[in-house]
């Protein structure tokens, strides 16, 4: 029989968050997921509101407290957002930066857009916008993710307070089809000498350049040793622009949260999704996880659902309606399914704040308002009532609701 | 009526029995299983998994392309498939576009077809070379043997033949008078695979006594290889053969009321995942769905987990290797988990990179030298663990961690064997 005091569901940031901070509690924990975890797809910054009624803000925390009832930040409350943070500051230790401040970072993405995130990864930190540094962006042909030319031209465009060029490189050795993880391989091993190789390439365009950004793929397991190395060599200090899925800084944030969950006794399960679920008196008894044809009860106090949005499949729809797969919980959306969408591409959308309603314990809540279950709850993407894309508030949400969610599931277990 | 009122949508008529494009469509070129491929981080050569799949799948809709020879440096690990975001069935593609390039570019008359053959159906090899098991070993342990096998076969001689043992599997339980165990109720019929039976005999032994200790009829049925090693080399006709054989004779068992058990978990993965993808004889579906992995079995329906708490076994300390197909099976975390609380062994996780041989994959002297790259870092992390055994569910993963450690390598069932069997 399969069991433990609390099972979570998914393993995205908010599903790994709350089995961390569910296992401190001294709970025995398991976290199963459908898939590899959805985190090497992230950018690897974590955003906790970078805007508010599209007003892009300086401090996040000055405008928590003003968010509309049903927000998960409402839900949860200021000092969950906090604790959230701290778990990952002390999970992430050095390998992130921005700790130190409650202001928002202003980080350059591929596209010459100036991001505001709350942490972000040291191998992006060189590059930040409120520096005054003159910078080169270099992009290789063969990664045809990131246009540096471009982007230099947006960045100055947006009125950036330093000199910023761009300029198109040949990545030495690799032919065009390889992958981001190859070129990571290299450079963390060093192959053939290629950060002296990639070294000589850039030289040439380097001028008066005081820090050069690359697309990130400066090494999967020893970033920071390529990064010094490259910097070194070239007598100016290097930094990753982050990218979209898949994405290096990702995948590296992956694998230190998953290290730390085993570190934390955390059962980890990926592969097999949850399907189904039995329960009594209000609460649930099992879920039930398929395996290939087989269904197979997982047996726990305590339940927490994070198996993200509309892109992460933790909510469906279909002409009929929206729905959460896993307990076929109370989605709030119009009848209507015109209402569900803004005609204006880049609107005020309904579906983006499509999701589970929740009690300010997390718990789910059924179309009278009522929980649905006792001993289930919700955290990340699958919540309702915000629109993180637009706030820029994924991975604050993830972290916060996932923190409190595994916090509570472990005291209730 | 005719066929053709009956379908009036006939999109792709050359799909003949397998239509991939629902699975082609769902692909959003995320490439995230790009970054999951072993083999795509060590040679850039590789074209990757998205290209293998659906990319591949959609070029050939076109006249005049082929299949790319790239597909045979594919090895089969699956990882691709517990990458994808969106369900696309990348290695039920990956197995099929081999299978094609080898019916259809590749000569039946070169080296590489018949070594390949050779590999990819070790269970005919094995038969033969355990009837006279020490003289087979000393044959294969042989250093001309191995650079003879190395320059006409293209089959590395940097690797050591797995020796035979002197008793199979089958004729120590034959030998004992089949099971000990009656039952009508706990029944199961163990699909033990070559090289449980030809090769480790003490992890099949292992299978046995711990079923019987929880009180299982074990069945030991006439069976043939599970058919991943010819998957993995496009040989799809020999896995047809074999699968054909092993589907008839297990599904009569599951109609008995017997489940499934294997101790490899390529075998599990075939019986449960690929058979039902590329197969249709009568009782697929059935055996797919009583199919098990031996330790998974049990933490279903027994409490492994609570006899092994505090259990002594005389065992070393262990450093795990998840194979890639215990991954997919969503078992890559059970005997770390399940053997945490032993007293006096500990287990460490080794990590989650692919041990690189990948069944006859390493063996290919094309290959042998990615291979090992794959399997550094599985090396070291080895080298980092407390003890020098290793431990692992999978033969070859065993062959790979044993090659490059020179550690001994054990299976969980041993484990469980020694912590509760007398």
């Amino acid at each position: 029989m399969i069991e433990s005091d609390v099972l979570v569901i998914g393993g995205g940031l908010a599903g790994a968050t709350a089995a961390l901070s569910a296992a401190r509690e001294g709970a025995d924990v398991r976290l199963v997921s459908h898939k590899e975890s959805t985190l090497r797809n992230a950018s690897g910054l974590i955003d906790v509101l970078g805007y508010h009624d599209g007003d892009l803000l300086a401090d996040p925390f000055s405008t928590l407290d003003n968010l509309p009832e049903g927000h998960p930040y409402e839900r949860v409350g200021a000092e969950a957002v906090e604790d959230g943070l701290a778990l990952f500051d002390e999970v992430l230790g050095d390998l992130y930066a921005g700790s130190h401040t409650e202001k928002n970072a202003l980080v350059p993405t591929t596209g010459g857009a100036v991001k505001p995130t709350a942490r972000y990864p040291k191998t992006v930190a060189p590059g930040l916008a409120s520096d005054t540094n003159e910078m080169l962006l270099v992009g290789f042909e063969t990664l045809t993710d990131f246009d540096a030319p471009l982007a230099a031209e947006h960045l100055e465009n947006a009125g950036v307070p330093f000199e910023v060029r761009g300029v198109t490189a040949r990545f030495p050795m690799l032919r065009a089809d390889a992958k981001i993880t190859r070129y990571a391989k290299v450079l963390d091993t060093n192959e053939k000498g290629i950060r002296s190789q990639l070294v000589e390439a850039i030289k040439p365009h380097l001028g008066d350049a005081e820090r050069v950004g690359f697309p990130a793929v400066l090494g999967h397991d020893h970033p920071e040793k390529v990064r010094e190395a490259l910097g070194r060599e070239l007598g100016a200090e290097v930094f990753e622009v982050p990218s979209g899925p898949p994405s290096l800084p990702g995948m590296r944030l992956e694998n230190t949260l998953f290290a730390a969950l085993r570190e934390a006794g955390v059962t980890i399960e990926t592969g097999n999704p949850v399907v189904d679920f039995e329960d009594s008196n209000g609460r649930i008894d099992h879920v039930k996880v398929k395996r290939t044809h087989q269904h197979v009860p997982y047996f726990a106090n305590e339940f927490v659902l994070a198996t993200g949005g509309l892109v992460g499949k933790g909510i469906t729809s279909s002409r009929e309606g929206v729905r959460e797969p896993v307990f076929d919980l109370h989605i709030p959306h119009p009848e209507n399914r015109y209402d569900w969408f803004e005609d204006d591409a880049f609107g005020d959308h309904p579906f983006a704040r499509f999701g589970v309603a929740v009690d300010t314990d997390l718990r789910p809540r059924d179309s009278a308002g009522a929980v649905e279950f006792e001993n289930l709850r919700a955290a990340g993407g699958v919540l309702g009532g915000a629109d993180f894309a637009a706030e820029k508030s994924g991975s604050g949400i993830s972290l916060a609701t996932g923190q409190f969610a595994g916090k509570r599931a472990a005291q209730q277990s | 009526m005719s066929d053709s009122e009956k379908f009036p949508i006939d999109v792709f008529p050359e799909a003949e029995d397998m239509d991939l494009r629902p699975g082609a469509d769902s692909c959003y070129k995320c490439s995230t299983c790009d970054t999951s491929c072993p083999v795509a981080e060590v040679d850039d050569d590789f074209p990757g998994p998205k290209f293998q799949g659906p990319e591949q799948w959609r070029l050939k809709r076109k006249e005049d392309v082929s299949v790319d020879e790239s597909v045979m440096k594919c090895s089969n690990c699956m990882r691709c498939d517990g990458a994808c975001p969106a369900e696309v069935p990348l290695s039920q593609m990956h197995n099929t576009a081999r299978g094609e390039y080898v019916r259809e570019e590749m000569s039946m008359l070169s080296r590489e077809y018949w070594r390949n053959r050779i590999l990819a159906n070790y269970g005919t090899l094995a038969r033969v070379g355990s009837k006279v098991p020490r003289l087979t070993n000393a044959i294969m342990g042989n250093s001309v043997v191995q650079r003879v096998n190395e320059k006409f076969l293209g089959i590395t001689a940097e690797r050591e033949f797995p020796d035979f043992a002197t008793e199979t599997f089958v004729e120590w339980f034959e030998a004992r008078g089949g099971a000990k165990v009656q039952s009508d109720e706990k029944r199961v019929a163990y699909f033990h695979g070559d090289y449980a039976n030809y090769n480790t005999p003490e992890v099949a032994k292992a299978l046995v006594r711990v079923f019987e200790h929880y009180g299982y009829e074990v069945a030991v049925p006439d069976q043939r290889c599970s058919g991943t090693p010819m998957f993995a080399n496009g040989m799809l006709d020999d896995a047809r053969r074999a699968a054909k054989f092993n589907v008839e004779i297990f599904h009569d068992l599951v109609s008995e009321g017997y489940d499934i058990v294997c101790s490899c978990t390529s075998c599990s993965m075939a019986l449960r995942q690929e058979y039902p993808e590329l197969f249709s004889f009568d009782g697929t579906a059935e055996v797919a769905a009583h199919t098990y992995e031996a330790l998974e079995y049990l933490r279903i329906y027994e409490d492994v987990e609570g006899d092994l708490k505090g259990a002594n076994p005389d065992v070393p300390d262990l450093a795990y290797h998840a194979p890639c197909h215990a991954r997919n099976q969503g078992l890559d975390g059970q005997a770390v988990n399940l053997f945490a609380d032993l007293d006096g062994v500990s287990v460490t996780d080794v990590g989650d990179s692919c041990s690189g041989i990948s069944g006859t994959y390493g063996w290919k002297e094309e290959n042998y030298d990615t291979s090992m790259k794959i399997g550094e870092e599985m090396f070291e992390h080895m080298d980092d663990a407390p003890g020098e055994t290793g431990l692992t569910e999978c033969p070859t993963c065993a062959m790979q961690m044993g090659h490059g450690s020179g550690y001994e390598i054990r299976h969980p069932l041993e484990v469980v064997e020694s912590a509760l069997v007398e």
